[in-house]
């Protein structure tokens, strides 16, 4: 586990950080963006197994970051993290190629199952 | 919306069918009585006035028999002969045989003495001498006159007829007395009616007969003057102060006038018995317009009060969705605002949650107080989620899009979003497509969310080991696209079926289902035109279908 990968981007401070904090407590290698712009800079110097994408963001949202990310690394698995009021956002970012999508507010254990069937499946396990 | 005023309204448009009816109806019955009135008319002076010459001219007939059997007398026999009242008595006995008109004659010589006389008046008239009497003189200029009316020496009615006889170096006059009956036997025969009348007056407007109205030889009548008349007028005139209709002709051979007049009451009654049949076809008519306005302004009034009603329900409808859009936007818009928040405090809550798991319980005294406190914190986050989740089950979009829709491509694309999950738990997904499936208008996004959760129903039903069958089916009949999911798994007990749609309705375990699935789906397939049915047997499997328009 300890080379498990994560990066979550969201726009939600407080959010963004208190998950990072608790997937470093569950030995997961997270980090926040906050923004879509944020993570493609850092996309450029570093690598992730899994990033978690929030859907709706200000300037660049989750569906055109998923884009730019599937372009520029599509090894990459991709969660999209949507509210209840954008499934199909979720569901559009399936067919652009995401992992799953998890509805907002999610336990923590629910997020973290899905990042490791995405971890499984960039890995070529069982997931 | 602007109320009408529908009393007004039926009285515009009652009284404006009334007004275009009933003017023509009115012209044409004012044109027709008017034009009936002077044909009527035309026709009784017509009659009026051939009966006033048919009685002038056997009046005429009359004169000029006389003047002719006198002349033939006068002409055929001396003075000297006639002077003989013994002869004359015997020619005026021969006079008589044939007609009794005579009612004495007499022969006055040159200087106006009555030289023989035959009648009643012997005594009377014999020593009479007539030089200086008007007649005399006009019979000695013109030959023959036919006198006046007048009452003469016997106090009683009669004129005379003379004629002038020249003979050597005298002339001699041969006179007789005409009985008045004769005249008035041809000048009021047939009067049938009591408005009916006749009589003669002179050219100085002297009656000669007696009216049968009433009125006095030689007195003047009580009728307007008809003494200028030349040949014969005829028309309506004013008689004692009631309208009459009289035809006047004039006598040729003297120099009256003979008027005939009838009473219109009497001799209209025909065409007043017309002019009723009129006016009441005319009033029937006008009742029928009446009440036909009534009727037709009654039906118009209530049909367009009936359009009235439907609009105003429409637009209210209209408001209706209206609201419920803007509604479902601002549920949409909080749950999205709220969602965010929510979301952050249910991962600082967690994270409070794994920093107290590593606290030491026995040195913190309040460690039960905030573990608790935070489980609370969470309880009420899942709670407010809730309430997010069924507000937005309100607000799923509520204008679906519009897009062109291969149904088999989209359910190869769906069950492919589920193909690993399935072979995980050793489930086949079967697929029977129809080729004659057509692409259907509808949107895309929505329809697949639905057969995605009916799909994750399905596997979940199975656990392990089972097919789902994904097929399609079109319906020509109804233009419709059937999409059936079936599965082999636990099914639905009957007495849950009938439950499944509804909210909240979940069989799952707490937490790991909201029950709000298949009722999203159902309002989704029914928001978007379509429906979304169901079978199933306990423990052989489900079936849910779902029928969307192609439109």
């Amino acid at each position: 586990m300890d080379t498990l990968r994560v990066l979550i981007v969201d726009d939600e401070d407080d959010f963004r950080e208190t998950i990072v904090k608790r997937l470093k407590v569950r030995k997961v290698l997270a980090e926040g963006a906050s923004s879509g712009i944020e993570a493609l800079k850092v996309l450029e110097t570093k690598d992730y197994d899994v990033i978690v994408l929030d859907v709706k963001m200000p300037k660049m949202d989750g569906i055109e970051t998923l884009r730019h990310i599937k372009k520029l690394k599509p090894e990459i698995e991709v969660i999209m993290l949507t509210g209840h009021a954008s499934v199909e956002f979720g569901i559009k970012g399936m067919q652009l190629g995401a992992f799953d999508y998890v509805m907002k507010p999610a336990p923590l254990n629910e997020l973290l199952d899905t990042i490791i069937q995405a971890y499984n499946k960039k890995r070529g396990l069982p997931h | 919306m602007h109320e009408r005023n529908y009393t007004k309204l039926w009285w515009r448009n009652c009284l404006a069918i009334i007004c275009l009816s009933v003017v023509p109806l009115l012209f044409v019955a004012i044109s027709l009585y008017s034009l009936f009135d002077g044909i009527y008319t035309e026709k009784v002076t017509e009659t009026l006035k051939r009966t006033a010459e048919n009685r002038r001219d056997a009046i005429d007939l009359f004169f000029n028999e006389r003047i002719a059997q006198l002349y033939t007398i006068a002409n055929t026999n001396t003075f000297a002969a006639l002077s003989d009242e013994t002869f004359l008595k015997k020619i005026f006995e021969v006079m008589h045989v044939k007609s009794n008109s005579y009612m004495d004659i007499g022969v006055i010589d040159d200087e106006g003495n009555h030289r023989s006389y035959v009648g009643p008046y012997y005594s009377l008239l014999k020593e009479v001498n007539y030089k200086h009497e008007p007649w005399f003189n006009a019979t000695k200029a013109n030959g023959i006159y036919i006198s006046d009316i007048f009452m003469g020496f016997r106090k009683v009615p009669h004129f005379i007829i003379a004629v002038m006889v020249r003979e050597k170096n005298t002339s001699w006059i041969l006179r007789v007395t005409i009985n008045l009956k004769n005249i008035y036997d041809v000048l009021q025969v047939d009067l049938v009616g009591e408005g009916s009348d006749a009589f003669i007056v002179n050219n100085k407007n002297v009656l000669m007969t007696q009216p049968r109205s009433g009125g006095y030889y030689l007195e003047k009548p009580n009728y307007p003057d008809f003494s200028s008349t030349i040949t014969t007028n005829a028309g309506r005139r004013n008689f004692e102060a009631q309208e009459s209709f009289y035809a006047s002709t004039k006598i040729s051979s003297t120099k009256w006038v003979l008027v005939v007049k009838e009473d219109p009451a009497e001799i209209l009654l025909p065409f007043q018995k017309g002019r009723y049949l009129m006016v009441f076809f005319t009033i029937s008519g006008l009742a029928t317009i009446v009440l036909g306005a009534i009727i037709f302004t009654n039906v118009l009034i209530n049909r367009i009060r009936q359009t009235d009603q439907e609009d105003a329900s429409k637009s209210d409808m209209l408001i209706q969705a209206n609201k419920m859009i803007a509604l479902s936007k601002m549920a949409a818009g909080i749950a999205h605002e709220v969602n965010n928040p929510l979301a952050a405090i249910a991962e600082v809550a967690g994270w409070m949650k794994d920093l107290l798991a590593e606290e030491d319980i026995a040195k913190n005294k309040n460690f039960t107080e905030l573990d608790e406190s935070v489980d609370k914190i969470e309880q009420q986050v899942a709670r407010a989620k809730k309430v997010i989740h069924n507000l937005l089950g309100f607000a799923r979009r509520m204008e679906p899009a519009k897009e062109k829709i291969n149904v088999n491509t989209l359910l190869d694309e769906t069950t492919g979003f589920l193909d690993n999950e399935a072979k995980y738990v050793n489930i086949n997904i079967e697929k029977k497509y129809a080729e004659n499936v057509p692409i259907i208008t509808n949107d895309l996004s929505q329809i697949q969310q639905v057969i995605l959760n009916i799909l994750n129903n399905a596997i979940d039903a199975i656990e392990h080991s089972g097919t789902v069958t994904v097929s399609t089916r079109y319906h020509e009949k109804t233009d419709e696209v059937e999409i059936s999911i079936a599965d082999t798994g636990k099914g639905i007990p009957e007495s849950n079926l009938g439950k499944i749609f509804d909210p909240f309705f979940t069989t799952k375990e707490v937490g790991k289902g909201t029950g709000l699935g298949l009722s999203i789906s159902y309002t989704i397939i029914e928001k978007l035109g379509g429906r979304i049915t169901v079978e199933s047997k306990a423990g052989e499997g489900t079936v849910f279908t779902i029928f969307l328009p192609k439109n």
